[in-house]
């Protein structure tokens, strides 16, 4: 009897019905992606004869010829530009305000605060129109200023929310014994509060890295001029040049892919953390 | 919204809580946040009274909600993407975030195996662009893709021009859009749930609780914000998607506009001009876009009612 019991609850901490769901939704997962890379090494010939399984003679042809078109790496640049100067700017104007936020009491503060709170619920695609109209005025269409500037504004209410917070909850005696001291409200902000809240500065850097890479909707309406396009854009355009040549657009795919995949599984958990941050604690 | 828990060293810790001089340490990010932000967002609602461009823009009264709504052109494209965008919608919802939780009460089992793993996996797709995810699923439905090597197989039934079907186009790309986005209900019910404590479920346990019961009376209650949360989460995205069908199956949302959601509608109208004129007409766009953020008001603002317990 007690035997036959612990081996039923041996059996039930096995868990066997949830590690087929699982595998499951694992290969249901991975088998596009498997098939995105699998085919981007192949040629047309093997793509149609077998496009379900491993590339036999793996060639590198295709990401070449990709590589080969005169502007790609002017794309990639142009990508990386975007999202550093926008993190940078996210993180420093976003650390500075919500240092102000968490130590200013006055009402205005508060009011302020949750000005800038009540953009995480809004979607910025609601202000587009008035936003073309913008940087047309301000002739910043066809720069990668336009996209810097909207990326900023959209990332800052995110970025105060979360640091807000963390500042707030940062041990007071830390600060206060150099403020006693007579250090100057700046030095504060760098020598101590900068130091102490890395975690946080990473987890809105990565809640807002994915959304300013992936993001086609600002590009696609800012951005005609191929010298200023970023990869997003490019692929458009380009797997519609190569639309016959599937293997192309395969490997042209993979490489805009690629960066924030590897990013994402060498740190994973900060991921998850950092894309689920907003909602969770909203 | 906020838990309005006091920590132990707030309050007492602000340094020069009265001083006005903070306000150079805000300003940077008001003046950006405002200017880029807040201030086109408000003006989009301006802009939906009014006709033309900026050049030249006269004021037409509610003109521009009539013919959205009413107007013979303007409005069967309208309640036709409204009406897509809902279905759209309902497969987030009723698949996505169902799977989402189910797949986070298994990864929030502490006796079992593998579950970083798991986890990584399931996130995977969250963290490419739409865009990839769309051309390339484009590629993977098309028949000529795998139609052989299935039949081949026997698999005849899976050969079908699934984004050509006007009968099937519009489930298959939310089926694309929900594959991609588990990952996110996935996780923030799993940390949810990692609240739950452990001498609760072992009492639930000893009582005799089954699986069903100790979700539906002890973990369910419990990560009901949570689940408020996605659903306001869900509302907000499905209402601006845009990507998924731009690159499936085009701007016009084909075949004869049956995947068209508000979304593409918005940057027809708005921003690209509909086909085959080209032209766009930014009032309509801001009425549009003005609809839109009234809903998701009126949305959002009950669901967190409901869900978010007492401030």
């Amino acid at each position: 009897m007690e035997k036959q019991k612990t081996s039923s609850l041996r059996l039930s901490r096995m868990h066997i019905p949830s590690h087929i769901i699982m595998i499951v939704w694992c290969l249901i997962s991975l088998f596009p992606i498997f098939l995105l890379v699998s085919n981007s090494l192949k040629d047309r010939m093997n793509l149609f004869r077998d496009p379900f399984g491993l590339p036999l003679s793996p060639t590198l042809d295709n990401y070449t010829y990709v590589m080969s078109d005169s502007n790609f790496f002017r794309y990639f640049a142009n990508s990386i530009v975007v999202v550093v100067g926008s993190l940078t700017m996210i993180l420093l104007l976003g650390s500075l305000a919500a240092y102000a936020l968490a130590h200013w009491k006055a009402k205005v503060a508060r009011i302020t605060y949750y000005f800038f709170i009540i953009g995480m619920m809004l979607p910025i695609k609601i202000a587009t129109i008035r936003l073309l109209e913008l940087m047309k005025i301000m002739r910043l269409l066809n720069t990668l200023w336009s996209l810097l500037l909207v990326y900023i504004a959209m990332g800052l209410p995110i970025a105060i929310f979360v640091l807000t917070e963390f500042i707030r909850n940062l041990p007071a005696d830390l600060y206060e014994a150099a403020y006693i001291d007579g250090a100057k409200r700046f030095k504060i902000y760098h020598s101590i509060v900068l130091p102490l809240i890395k975690p946080a500065l990473a987890t809105v850097a990565i809640y807002n890295l994915v959304p300013i890479w992936n993001d086609l909707w600002f590009p696609l309406i800012f951005i005609t001029r191929e010298e200023v396009k970023t990869v997003l854009l490019a692929v458009t355009k380009l797997q519609g040049q190569y639309a016959t040549d599937w293997p192309k657009v395969f490997a042209l795919l993979t490489m805009s892919a690629l960066p924030v995949l590897i990013l994402y599984l060498s740190m994973s958990k900060q991921f998850v953390a950092g894309l689920t941050a907003g909602a969770v604690k909203g | 919204m906020q838990k309005t828990k006091q920590p132990v060293l707030r309050g007492g810790g602000s340094i020069n809580p009265g001083g006005r001089y903070w306000i150079w340490y805000l300003l940077p990010a008001l003046v950006l946040y405002t200017l880029f932000m807040a201030y086109p967002m408000l003006d989009s609602i301006r802009i939906s009274f009014y006709e033309g461009t900026t050049s030249a823009r006269t004021y037409v009264g509610f003109q521009n909600y009539i013919n959205l709504f009413t107007d013979e052109v303007y409005s069967k494209r309208f309640w036709n993407a409204f009406g897509n965008t809902w279905i759209f919608f309902a497969f987030h919802m009723l698949l996505q975030n169902v799977l989402g939780m189910l797949f986070a009460v298994i990864l929030t089992n502490r006796t079992m195996k593998g579950r970083p793993f798991y986890q990584t996996i399931t996130f995977l797709p969250v963290t490419i662009a739409v865009m990839v995810t769309g051309y390339l699923f484009k590629m993977l439905l098309n028949p000529q893709f795998g139609g052989y090597a299935l039949k081949d197989m026997g698999l005849n039934f899976l050969v079908h021009p699934w984004l050509g079907d006007a009968n099937t186009a519009l489930s298959v790309v939310s089926l694309v859009s929900v594959w991609q986005w588990v990952g996110i209900p996935t996780m923030m019910f799993v940390a949810g749930l990692q609240g739950v404590s452990e001498d609760v479920l072992e009492a639930a346990d000893i009582e005799g609780c089954n699986g069903w019961q100790t979700f539906r009376y002890i973990k369910l209650p419990i990560i009901m914000p949570v689940v408020g949360m996605i659903a306001i989460l869900t509302f907000v995205n499905n209402f601006n998607a845009f990507d998924i069908v731009y690159t499936m199956t085009g701007p016009d949302g084909q075949p004869s506009y049956a995947t068209d959601l508000i979304g593409t509608l918005f940057y027809r109208y708005g921003i690209a001009g509909e086909h085959p004129v080209g032209i766009p007409t930014p009032g309509i766009g801001a009425a549009i876009s003005t609809s839109v953020f009234l809903m998701l008001l009126a949305g959002v603002i009950p669901t967190l009612r409901a869900t978010q317990g007492k401030e």
